[in-house]
């Protein structure tokens, strides 16, 4: 099926959504997305930022669609055309929504563990206006720990439901799910409860902003001072590979999360032995720096090469594990 | 008088049981249909009426019915919207009080014509009344052989059931009440698969509101054509209003879709005027959701023409001079009324009755309201009308569901007709707390069209 | 977020009750009794007054369905009373076209007389009261309901509300 986005043509499958189609060509003209997640069966449609026009529905049936719509939930028809960024109307709506969605989120970046590579954030600085015409006091709530590992804050949330989705699809048993209604609504577990299961973990990895955060990680270090570092282990769990990106300061690794894309989703689900037990450099294999896509601030600090690290090359032990490594850097 | 179709034996004594029902000609469409009809027949009766949905968006009933989608071994369902929940609407809860057979003959009709072999009436839950009601009355059609295994020996067999809501205006949206009926939070759905591909527990499924359901009646005792005949243009059949504000007479009329609005306010056979001698200030013609119009455009379209009570008059001139006809919640404001006041509390409704699943109508909602609430109690400021039509228009279109245009329309209305009252309460503050602004020139006539 | 320690003891649900359960089960095609749900709710609150989360966790059993399940539909739908009312919860309608003549001098008028706030419970136990959202009853207006038949009092003026809150007071005597 051939599609239109901007200008741009691109050959995609019969249901694939506007917004993966989008995604095959890239760039630009790819739609913002703060609820949907590729790996995460029925996410979507809920924050809005992904909204498009559809100025031809298809060859077939060429009308334009009557209103914006959610190019993530979205499928093409052959011949459709699509407007993103060269719609003013889609500019003008998708900084109503960068509003809606920043009105009640609380802007405390300085202290949140999220900043950085928080998707708000970038939406914000993308999308929106410099300044509020909100002039009312922000919904708040009380931070709380779900677990001794994951701490939930609240406030910060922009209701993505996306932990909804892992905690259903990913682990065996979900404890936390959407309590109340309209802005009343909050994620809890109502009666206090640790969410805790071998893939509790991955909520941390899917949340967009620093509503749910790595308690093992909290008030560490700020993410971009921290350098990425590919590696993996032979991990027992049955569904879980092993494949993870560690995030070292010098020496240590501060955390381990999940191997992240160019638009944040997880490659891979990782389990909670991975994330949280394994923090020495001696559990692991290393591979090489994580290449972060170079508008990130993160990449900022970053070291792009294929170089063992120093805490590789004075350890004997790690030099061993990583030969491959120094046989790629020879061969280089 | 004008013709009753829905309430012709309303005033019956004991018309809510089976046997004074029945003897009224009660469950003659049934037998018509079951025995004389093929389901194809009922949907093409139905067609040909032109009856449009009566719960609020004015869809054609008969082509819903047609996009079901008919696939082998696959169960298909019939669902009641009886959760009536649109301030100034309450046609369903009459109906369903005083007579409700009328409902459950039309279910059972509407159910063969889609071959639904297990139905429900989702009704909300504070209509614990109601519900009773249609039990007893469920029970009594049952016992009489008209709902079961083989119903009148025709091998059509129906269950029906009444579904309890939990107290949520949302559930009124077509796929949010399906997803309360299958026991979860009442998130309407993105949208396509529609109901009639994907409904409950993901069959076809078509979803009526009460009112509709009972006009299948008439419709297939008297013929579709017969039916078509009332009203005017595509405006069809009889329609159930509810009138309720500061009039002398509120409650539910039925009328022939074309009566004037006028008439309608005015005359003793409906609402008989304004209570207490006072004037006409505002009318919502549709329910809370549909745009507020001043007493010069309801009566009049913006061409001088009489408006009359049918979809096309009411929306004549579109949102900029118009409204809609909607579910038929016909709210009237005597001069007394607060305009801002109102458009508050109709704002805190919708504030309260987001679902909270997608951002523009969770956050706006609620940012609306607020404003609303400073300007009504003397805090507003000149440039809060500006930034209340801008908001409204970030939330209208760009939700999942149609909750999001209903919260932003009576705001964005309120503020195009009345904004020298929204303005009196910036300027006036401590004033406006004590005292209203009164008919002002709302009233006046309009200025003559220009010629051309 | 409720405390571990806040939760009560836990209830017992008659045979009766446990039996009117698998009468609004039987409705539903097989594997979809989570449909039951709402129902289920209503029932267990006309028992007890109102749904605690003991309750609901033995509605989640009762359906096979996780307990978060239950908590997110109870919260979603203002119905469901999370928290101990008084024995008459009287819910008067606060939306527009019963605005318009004159609920918003009964809800002051309910206030002073019971002399309790919005969602507070008179010291007997007996009374408290909350404005809900519309009723759909405008032509009647002003409406109030109690539960648990959610039963309607029309065109309400003071002194109905004063009938009405006297007959309820000698009902409680009974």
């Amino acid at each position: 099926m051939k599609v239109t986005i901007d200008g741009i043509s691109v050959e995609v499958e019969a249901g694939t959504s506007i917004l993966n189609a989008a995604r095959v060509i890239g760039g630009d003209i790819v739609p913002p997305a703060m609820c949907y997640y590729s790996k995460l069966e029925g996410s979507g449609g809920k924050c809005r930022t992904c909204l498009v026009k559809v100025s031809k529905g298809s060859e077939k049936d060429p009308r334009p669609m009557p209103k914006l719509v959610a190019s993530c939930r979205t499928t093409v028809m052959d011949g459709m055309e699509v407007q993103n960024i060269t719609s003013p109307e889609v500019v003008e709506a998708r900084k109503g929504i960068v509003e809606m969605l920043l009105i009640n989120h609380p802007l405390d970046c300085p202290i949140c563990d999220q900043a950085g590579e928080c998707h708000l954030q970038d939406l914000g600085y993308e999308h929106g206006l410099a300044k509020t015409r909100y002039e009312f006091d922000r919904r708040t709530f009380e931070k709380t720990d779900i677990g001794d590992k994951i701490q939930l804050h609240m406030t910060r949330c922009i209701l993505c439901y996306r932990c909804v989705f892992v905690a259903d699809q990913i682990t065996d048993h979900r404890i936390h799910g959407i309590l109340n209604r309209g802005d009343h609504s909050e994620i809890s577990t109502y009666i206090q409860a640790a969410v805790d299961n071998d893939f509790s973990g991955n909520v941390i990895d899917v949340c967009p902003v620093g509503a749910l955060t790595d308690r093992t990680f909290r008030f560490k270090n700020r993410v971009w001072f921290t350098k990425p570092v590919d590696a993996h282990r032979d991990c027992d769990h049955e569904k879980c590979n092993g494949k993870v990106t560690l995030w070292y300061k010098g020496e240590d690794v501060l955390r381990v999360t999940a191997r992240k894309d160019v638009y944040g989703e997880v490659e891979e689900f990782i389990c909670n032995t991975c994330r949280f037990d394994k923090k020495k450099t001696a559990d692991w294999v290393i591979e090489g720096p994580r290449k972060i896509s170079h508008q990130s601030v993160i990449s900022s600090n970053h070291y792009d090469t294929l170089q063992p690290l120093p805490v590789v090359k004075t350890n004997p032990l790690l030099v061993e594990a990583n030969k491959e490594q120094f046989d790629r850097q020879t061969r280089l | 008088m004008a013709r009753k179709l829905l309430l012709e034996h309303i005033n019956v004594p004991g018309i809510n049981t089976f046997d004074v029902y029945r003897s009224k000609g009660g469950y003659a469409a049934v037998e018509k249909a079951l025995k004389t009809l093929t389901p194809d027949e009922v949907v093409e009766e139905v067609k040909k009426s032109g009856l449009r949905g009566r719960g609020g968006a004015g869809f054609p009933t008969g082509m819903k019915w047609s996009f079901l989608a008919k696939p082998e071994g696959v169960a298909r369902y019939m669902v009641c919207n009886a959760d009536e929940s649109e301030p100034g609407t309450f046609k369903d809860r009459y109906l369903m009080t005083y007579i409700p057979h009328l409902l459950i003959e039309g279910m059972i009709v509407s159910s063969y014509a889609l071959g639904a072999k297990v139905s429900y009436i989702y009704v909300r839950g504070e209509m614990m009344p109601q519900i009773r009601i249609l039990e007893k009355a469920i029970a009594e059609a049952k016992n009489a052989g008209f709902l079961g295994k083989n119903i009148l020996g025709t091998g059509y067999d129906l269950e029906l059931y009444v579904q309890p809501g939990g107290g949520a205006y949302i559930c009124g949206e077509e796929t949010a009440l399906l997803e309360s009926l299958e026991g979860k939070r009442g998130n309407p759905r993105i949208k396509p698969p529609f109901p009639a591909i994907a409904g409950l527990y993901g069959c076809p499924t078509v979803v009526n509101n009460v009112e509709s359901i009972a006009a299948v009646v008439p419709i297939i005792n008297d013929g579709g054509e017969e039916y078509a005949k009332i009203g005017i243009g595509r405006s069809t059949g009889t329609k159930l209003i509810s009138a309720s504000g500061n009039i002398n007479k509120p409650g539910i009329y039925e009328i022939e879709l074309g009566v004037p609005v006028e008439e309608f306010i005015y005359s003793e056979e409906y609402c008989g005027g304004i209570a207490n001698g006072k004037r006409l200030k505002a009318v919502v013609a549709g329910g809370s959701s549909v745009p507020i119009l001043p007493a010069n455009l309801i009566t009049k379209t913006i061409n001088q023409q009489a408006r009359l009570m049918t979809y096309e008059s009411l929306s004549d001139g579109g949102f900029a001079t118009g409204s809609m006809m909607g579910s038929g919640g016909f709210i009237v404001f005597d001069e007394d009324q607060c305009i801002v006041r109102n458009t508050w509390n109709f704002a805190r409704f919708y504030h309260h009755e987001s679902c909270g699943q997608c951002s523009p109508c969770r956050e706006g909602t609620g940012w609306m309201e607020k404003v609303l609430h400073r300007l009504e109690y003397g805090h507003g400021k000149m440039s809060d009308m500006d930034l209340l039509v801008d908001v409204s228009k970030k939330i209208e279109g760009n939700t999942i569901c149609p909750l999001g245009d209903a919260a932003a329309w009576p705001v964005a209305s309120a503020i195009r007709h009345f904004r020298d009252e929204f303005e009196w309460h910036v300027t006036n503050g401590p004033e406006a707390i004590t005292r209203n602004f009164g008919l002002a020139h709302y009233a006046d006539p309009l200025p003559e069209p220009v010629a051309s | 977020m409720l405390k571990v320690e806040e939760i009560q003891t836990p209830v017992a649900f008659s045979a009766e009750l446990i039996a009117q359960f698998a009468d609004v089960v039987s409705r539903y095609p097989e594997g979809k009794q989570k449909s039951a749900l709402l129902p289920l709710l209503h029932l267990v609150q006309a028992e007890f007054g109102w749904v605690s989360p003991p309750a609901m966790d033995k509605v989640a059993e009762y359906l096979d369905i996780l307990p978060i399940e239950v908590y997110e539909v109870a919260s979603f739908y203002s119905m469901y009373l999370l928290r101990p009312q008084g024995k008459y919860l009287l819910e008067v309608c606060r939306t527009g076209p019963c605005c318009l003549v004159g609920a918003e001098k009964i809800m002051k008028y309910i206030e002073e007389k019971l002399g309790v706030r919005e969602g507070e419970v008179t010291p007997d136990g007996l009374f408290s009261w909350r404005g809900v959202e519309c009723l759909a009853a405008c032509g009647f207006a002003p409406v109030l309901q109690i539960g648990p038949e959610y039963t309607f009092y029309e065109n309400l003026t003071p002194e109905k509300v004063d009938k009405l809150v006297a007959d309820l007071t000698a009902q409680s005597k009974n």
